[in-house]
């Protein structure tokens, strides 16, 4: 899972697509977030905010991975954020 | 059963839909005998988000546990804490594939018996059996409509993730 922030941008020469991205990754927002609000399905969305991060209008972050699974400081981070709850 | 009631109960935004279209290659091992025509189906994903910290958010995900489903766990267990089980001990042979899923994608995961009004038909052991459970692997018995019951199983979860991270050797954090 990747989540996406925008940069600001001038939008006028994007599709509506590209825009309503943009809008909704003014904060933070997984992948699966954008295609849900936007009714769009999830590989296009997924394909959307990859040609977006190429030409530079959104971030894409990753999770704190070692070897491919999240580290233990991030584990206890989750843990305890949620004994907050 | 139970997955949007569960993601719902701990969400702080109402639980999401999201479609990911099957293709065709995944479409063919599912039964599509009753529509011939058609190639590619639609198979609906809930979520929902819980702000743990300033920075960090926690994504919960709920699919159906199916066999035709796995092509979208793939994407989902990448980079994934862990995951839920939630049988129904009606139907505990609909938890085979997910389980066999989950230990053959090494991803930690522990089974939820939901009940109803505290109602729980089998004993842990009894589940534990019918299910061939590894004796590490953690039972719980939650209502999916409780925030706090659906808490403490997330804290389960987490905790187990952290157990066998810590026990794997060469993944010491």
């Amino acid at each position: 899972m990747s989540s996406a922030t925008a940069e600001h941008r001038e939008f006028s020469h994007i599709t509506p697509e590209y825009r309503a991205i943009s809008e909704l990754c003014r904060q933070v927002r997984s992948v699966a977030e954008v295609s849900a609000l936007l009714r769009i399905p999830l590989g296009v969305a997924r394909v959307l905010i990859a040609d977006m991060a190429a030409e530079g209008l959104v971030r894409v972050h990753q999770p704190q991975l070692d070897a491919g699974r999240p580290d233990v400081n991030l584990l206890e981070r989750v843990l305890s954020g949620l004994r907050r709850l | 059963m139970g997955k949007t009631t569960f993601v719902g109960a701990v969400s702080e935004i109402m639980p999401l839909t999201t479609e990911a279209v099957m293709t065709d290659a995944s479409a063919g091992i599912d039964d599509l005998g009753m529509t011939p025509l058609k190639s590619t189906t639609t198979v609906a994903m809930d979520f929902g988000r819980v702000s743990l910290d300033r920075d960090l958010i926690l994504y919960l995900f709920g699919t159906p546990g199916q066999h035709r489903f796995w092509f979208m766990w793939d994407d989902l267990v990448r980079g994934a804490i862990g995951a839920v089980v939630l049988v129904d001990t009606r139907r505990l042979a609909d938890s085979f594939p997910a389980i066999d899923y989950f230990e053959e994608a090494q991803l930690p995961f522990i089974v939820g018996v939901n009940g109803w009004d505290g109602q729980y038909p089998h004993s842990d052991s009894e589940v534990r059996d019918a299910l061939t459970l590894a004796p590490h692997i953690p039972l719980v018995r939650l209502d999916a409509r409780k925030k706090d019951s659906v808490k403490s199983t997330l804290i389960n979860l987490v905790e187990h993730a952290l157990t066998v991270r810590m026990a794997v050797p060469g993944w010491s954090g």
